[in-house]
């Protein structure tokens, strides 16, 4: 079959234009101060913010091993299911991604608030009754008058945001692989004597392996990188790389030259990430995602 | 893991999940009924946040300029990256394995530096073209300096989601069977009526989910757009700015109405998709 080869061009311009430029233009900027001359102040700068970057990547890192947690056991599950059942589970499990992940953070927002449903929830509970009375028991420097637990505008709500948007993303690529482990191939190990942890540590997790680094790159990467889910669940005091730099470029601190460093720095970061999970960039990397 | 199917433990835990995954949801629609704007009390049953959500001129507008942006960037992207895809498979291992890398830059990176990095590029060129409009001589001074709002948003849309396209589309080309282009030939079609006449049906349900997933992902994008829309305001974008000021249960209303607008699309789509394979199963039988 011929196939011209000039059909692709194009796109090969189109993607040198808006992709490959715009990204010189963020090293061209990270590595310059604000008068064009080159620079490594920038990059020295990242110094101070070195707390947020850490935060980032210890949320990011907690939410991704609660997904991973969380999604293992589901996606075996479901590749044990019956077909027919399968399809309709991995439509229920995709159907919330398809809602946008604003509608789907702003619903944990009135969820976690202090006077929100889950606190009237416990309170109907008389969950706090009970603590303040284990308080009172306990010790005097102890609160005896909760009547909320603040639950919003902290770490714990940025991770269980993180992790109610991208857990689907741990799921998917899982079941992916799991779905092809054939039932004979557990049946082996137990026939050979392997016991439950042996099968899941010998057998089950190294065949499900590159369903488990594509997973934690699709977690990961979003989760570091995120700015909205920081700013909705976590408040002021819980600020991301990526509220860090949305602020240098549509914030009050405008600058584009320290943001471009952080930008290249994050982007470092995800490269080592996928380096380390080794997430290839072949052909089936995303596979059972799109 | 001996008898997994029909376990107990299995159950409880998919219920336990699938809860986490809905409740949040369940919650947000069934207060898009509550009288008051209240997020924890249920006051009373109305549908006054739906009529004034359908009189509110920034959502209106931001779904029109929503849906416009999806349509015309998923045709676009859906040509330039079909016919990419076609280049590509006829050019050599090296070139393609240069080009497919670049083509996974944009799905890799995160959305934010993608975002920010078309931002340069788009106040860098508003920059070079005021400098050029007013050096250069009069004839030659056309370049668009306002190239921020939807040619800004237009660009970065099909960006990214010509990569998209080619990953859809590039796998069916490889299974393609050859013959069948060369039995047209053979039977008299030119070049150009083979194309048009044998693989390009047999290419159509790849390309034509290329271009489903290309309106999608525009419909949904938040992060690249709010980096590249200027002061327009897509829907994910008035989304947002709804939710940062004061609250309004028309943000639920909306919520609603979008989750069973997705919910029919998909349960119509798989119901197609079931009539269509028994149909085929049937032929099967018949032959």
């Amino acid at each position: 079959m011929r196939r011209d080869t000039r059909l692709a061009y194009p796109y090969v311009v189109w993607m040198v234009i808006f992709i490959a430029v715009p990204l010189l233009i963020v090293a061209y900027f990270a590595f310059t101060n604000k008068a064009g001359q080159f620079t490594l102040e920038n990059l020295r700068q990242i110094g101070e913010y070195a707390p947020v970057f850490l935060r980032s990547l210890l949320l990011a890192a907690r939410a991704t091993v609660i997904c991973l947690v969380l999604a293992f056991p589901a996606a075996w599950w479901l590749s044990r299911l019956r077909v027919r059942h399968q399809r309709i589970m991995l439509m229920l499990v995709m159907l919330p991604m398809w809602m946008n992940f604003l509608l789907r953070t702003y619903a944990w927002m009135t969820l976690l608030e202090n006077n929100g449903l889950l606190n009237r929830l416990f309170g109907a509970m008389h969950l706090f009754d009970l603590v303040n009375g284990i308080n009172g028991l306990l010790g005097a420097s102890l609160p005896t008058n909760i009547t909320y637990f603040p639950m919003i505008n902290t770490a714990g709500a940025v991770v269980l945001g993180m992790v109610y948007n991208y857990l689907p993303y741990m799921i998917l690529p899982l079941y992916t692989i799991m779905v092809k482990i054939e039932p004979s191939e557990i049946e082996a190990a137990q026939d050979l004597g392997a016991n439950t942890r042996q099968i899941l540590t010998r057998v089950l997790i190294p065949l499900s392996m590159p369903g488990i680094s594509t997973g934690i790159t699709m977690v990961f990467v979003p989760s570091v990188s995120t700015f909205i889910i920081s700013r909705m669940l976590g408040g002021g005091g819980n600020m991301l790389v990526g509220d860090l730099i949305e602020l240098q470029f549509l914030g009050n601190s405008y600058n584009y030259n320290l943001g471009s460093a952080m930008s290249l720095v994050l982007m470092v970061i995800v490269l080592l990430c996928m380096g380390v999970t080794n997430t290839s960039g072949g052909e089936d990397g995303i596979e059972g995602v799109v | 893991m001996g008898k997994p199917r029909g376990s107990a433990l299995m159950r409880a835990y998919l219920v336990v999940l699938f809860s986490f995954f809905y409740l949040p949801i369940v919650v947000l629609m069934v207060y898009s009924f509550n009288e008051s704007k209240s997020r924890s009390n249920f006051t009373g049953f109305t549908f006054k946040w739906y009529e004034s959500l359908f009189h509110n001129d920034m959502i209106l507008s931001a779904l029109w300029l929503s849906l416009a942006l999806a349509l015309i960037s998923a045709v676009i992207a859906t040509v330039v990256g079909t016919m990419a895809a076609i280049g590509i498979s006829g050019m050599g291992r090296k070139s393609r394995t240069v080009i497919n890398n670049v083509s996974y830059i944009p799905v890799v990176n995160p959305e934010i530096i993608t975002g920010v990095s078309l931002m340069l590029l788009f106040v860098a060129w508003s920059g070079a073209a005021a400098w050029w409009n007013q050096h250069a001589a009069a004839f030659l001074a056309f370049f668009p300096e306002d190239v921020i709002g939807f040619p800004s948003l237009l660009i970065a849309h099909i960006s990214f989601c010509l990569p998209y396209v080619i990953f859809n589309v590039a796998p069916k080309l490889r299974q393609m069977d050859v013959r069948l282009y060369e039995a047209a030939l053979d039977l008299g079609c030119n070049h150009r009526q083979a194309f048009f006449k044998v693989v390009l049906p047999e290419l159509a349900p790849a390309i034509f989910s290329a271009f489903l997933i290309s309106l999608t992902y525009s419909i949904d994008d938040f992060i690249i757009s709010y980096f590249t829309c200027g002061t327009l305001q897509t829907l994910p974008i008035a989304i947002y700015s709804m939710t940062r000021k004061k609250v309004s249960p028309e943000i639920n209303a909306l919520s609603t109405i979008m989750f069973l607008v997705i919910l029919a699309i998909i349960l119509l789509s798989n119901l197609a998709d079931s009539r269509r394979n028994r149909y085929k199963a049937g032929k099967k039988v018949e032959v």
